[in-house]
């Protein structure tokens, strides 16, 4: 399977990543070949084999219900760009 | 043509957890913003979510009372997407395989009929932060206190047919959710919100129409409204020969309206998959049986038992079983009078529920508690206040007057039902008034109310009604 222009143009959109014009034939290149090693993966007979959810093959460890976590509100907004009235502020965003 | 909806509701209700589904930060409404969003919460690098067990616990146990196919093993995935609210650009929730699937609940139809409805699955996920819009200067305000909590969404399939049935139903999961005690219910606060998908098809035809979604609606009311409306609204799209357009639409309460969110251009691409942060959520039979004994006695299974062993009417048990507080407070009245189950379900039903709705008090907060209430009810029993005068009485224990009695005592409130005394009232009252009793005499027996309510009148109302009739008929047949 190969990817063209338009289909890496949209996977950086909804990536939010910013592209140069002139890398979308190399992206599209990268990006199939990815592709074509899913696919290689994909002929292998997986019949009765259940799917991974992740690498480890351990379960999930849980935590207490405990409030553990202290206000340190001041602390993570002094690295915003802009906070008001306790607010982090971001461009407007209407929906 | 006749039309026919159909609907289906996702509902999010809020788990009643201390701290966040992966954080250890408080999940308490009303901090100051940002005060309760720890580094986890806002998705710096470096940290790693760790599942509350509360929130698997609370999951767990709306999946067996809906007798649900609760999952051994489920996994978390991250759903892409980007807003500021949600700090990370992925929203945690579980895709493919929930923690429940395949459950389902049981409604009352208005004309008393019984339905069931499929819940396809509930599945776990964090909540966003919150934007406002308002008063930044051109500048969107984010406060990420609720990111992070835990919510446990709940999909129906579409098996609800009207909008009375839709509120039917979401009514049923807010009850259960609320003996179950996972979550406040609470739909000011936004802790049970609900989303309905709705479409309209020909009735008769098996294939559904075009559905749209109306979101965030957060009461119960809201929900049958907006629902009627866009049935009626599809309903006239198709008649003059349109078609709907599968959207998401907001209720507009003001208007009584649903219009179309303004939409992205591109259909949504959340492009899930498995959270590599997180491993496979594992459940092992004991523990869930554990969860399972801690289950308390469901809301059918009370208004069952409350018709055969109390006999009430369907109706009455369930009004009262809708709340489990409700119900608890009814229980604890009959235990307390001993009985007289349907006494004690007309008052609080009537006069408590009055009182309680009038002053916008909690049942667990009322002033007139089960044991006084039950002292009230206990001298209508005994025949020491009327009917009538023990609304006065409620009120005044309302007021903090004190208990039945001395209310009863501080402002004589208690029936005459003393025969003598009674029986001395019957005489001057005839004594009083010969020419109706000659008239009465004469065959105009409609006079015999004359008589009681003149006795009545003469007691200033304290007479056991009763007694005065039976008294009274017993002199007037005598002398007749």
């Amino acid at each position: 399977m190969t990817l063209g222009p338009e289909e890496v143009r949209r996977i950086a959109w909804l990536a939010r990543v910013a592209i140069r014009e002139e890398d979308v034939p190399e992206y599209a290149r990268h990006l199939s070949r990815i592709l074509e090693f899913v696919e290689q993966m994909a002929a292998a007979d997986t019949e009765g084999v259940e799917p991974m959810a992740h690498p480890l093959d351990l379960p999930q460890r849980l935590r207490p219900d405990e409030v553990t976590e202290t206000d340190q509100r001041e602390r993570f907004q002094a690295i915003a760009p802009q906070v008001e009235r306790g607010l982090y502020l971001v461009p407007k965003v209407i929906e | 043509m006749e039309w026919e909806a159909v609907i289906g509701l996702e509902i999010h209700a809020q788990l009643a957890t201390r701290s966040k589904i992966f954080s250890g930060a408080s999940t308490a409404y009303g901090a100051e913003p940002n005060t309760q969003a720890c580094a986890i919460d806002l998705g710096l690098p470096g940290v790693l979510p760790v599942l509350n067990e509360a929130a698997v616990r609370m999951a767990v146990k709306f999946g067996l009372a809906i007798g649900a196919e609760v999952a051994r093993r489920s996994v978390f995935a991250r759903k892409n997407y980007f807003y500021p609210d949600l700090p990370k650009g992925y929203q945690i929730s579980q895709y493919e395989l929930p923690i429940v699937r395949a459950g389902r609940v049981t409604i009352q139809l208005d004309d008393g009929a019984e339905k069931e409805i499929g819940v396809t699955r509930a599945h776990l996920e964090e909540d966003a932060g919150k934007s406002l819009h308002e008063d930044f200067h051109g500048m969107t305000g984010i406060d990420l206190n609720r990111a992070g909590t835990p919510l446990l969404e709940i999909v129906s399939e579409p098996d609800l047919r009207s909008p009375r049935e839709a509120v039917a139903y979401a009514r049923k999961i807010h009850t259960l959710v609320r003996y179950l005690e996972i979550c406040d219910g609470n739909m000011q606060e936004g802790s049970f919100r609900i989303d309905a998908n709705v479409s309209v098809r020909p009735r008769g035809e098996s294939a559904f129409g075009t559905r749209t979604e109306i979101k965030n609606l957060n009461s119960f009311r809201f929900l049958e409204r907006a629902l009627a409306y866009e049935i009626e609204r599809q309903i006239e799209v198709l008649e003059s020969g349109g078609s709907v357009v599968q959207e998401t639409r907001l209720y507009d309460p003001d208007r009584n309206e649903t219009r179309p969110m303004r939409t992205k251009e591109e259909a949504n691409d959340y492009r899930y998959f498995p959270d590599p942060d997180l491993l496979p959520l594992v459940l092992d039979e004991a523990w869930i049986e554990q969860v399972r004994a801690e289950l308390p006695e469901l809301p059918d299974a009370r208004r069952a038992r409350f018709m055969a062993e109390h006999g009430l009417p369907a109706y009455d048990a369930t009004v009262i079983t809708a709340a489990r507080e409700v119900a608890d407070y009814y229980e604890a009245v009959v235990a307390a009078v001993g009985g007289e189950a349907k006494l004690c379900a007309n008052w609080v039903m009537g006069e408590l529920a009055g009182a309680l709705n009038r002053d916008g008090i909690e049942i667990t907060a009322s002033p007139v508690g089960p044991e006084a209430l039950a002292g009230l009810l206990r001298r209508i029993l005994d025949g020491t206040v009327s009917g009538r005068a023990a609304k006065e009485v409620f009120e005044a224990m309302w007021a903090g007057e004190g208990d039945a009695d001395a209310v009863i005592e501080a402002r004589g409130l208690r029936q005459i039902s003393d025969a003598g005394a009674i029986e001395r009232l019957i005489d001057e009252v005839l004594a009083a008034h010969p020419e109706q009793l000659a008239q009465y005499r004469a065959g105009k027996e409609k006079l015999f109310g004359f008589f009681v309510g003149q006795v009545m009148k003469a007691s200033k109302g304290k007479a056991n009604p009763r007694q005065v009739n039976e008294l009274l008929r017993r002199r007037l047949d005598a002398e007749g």
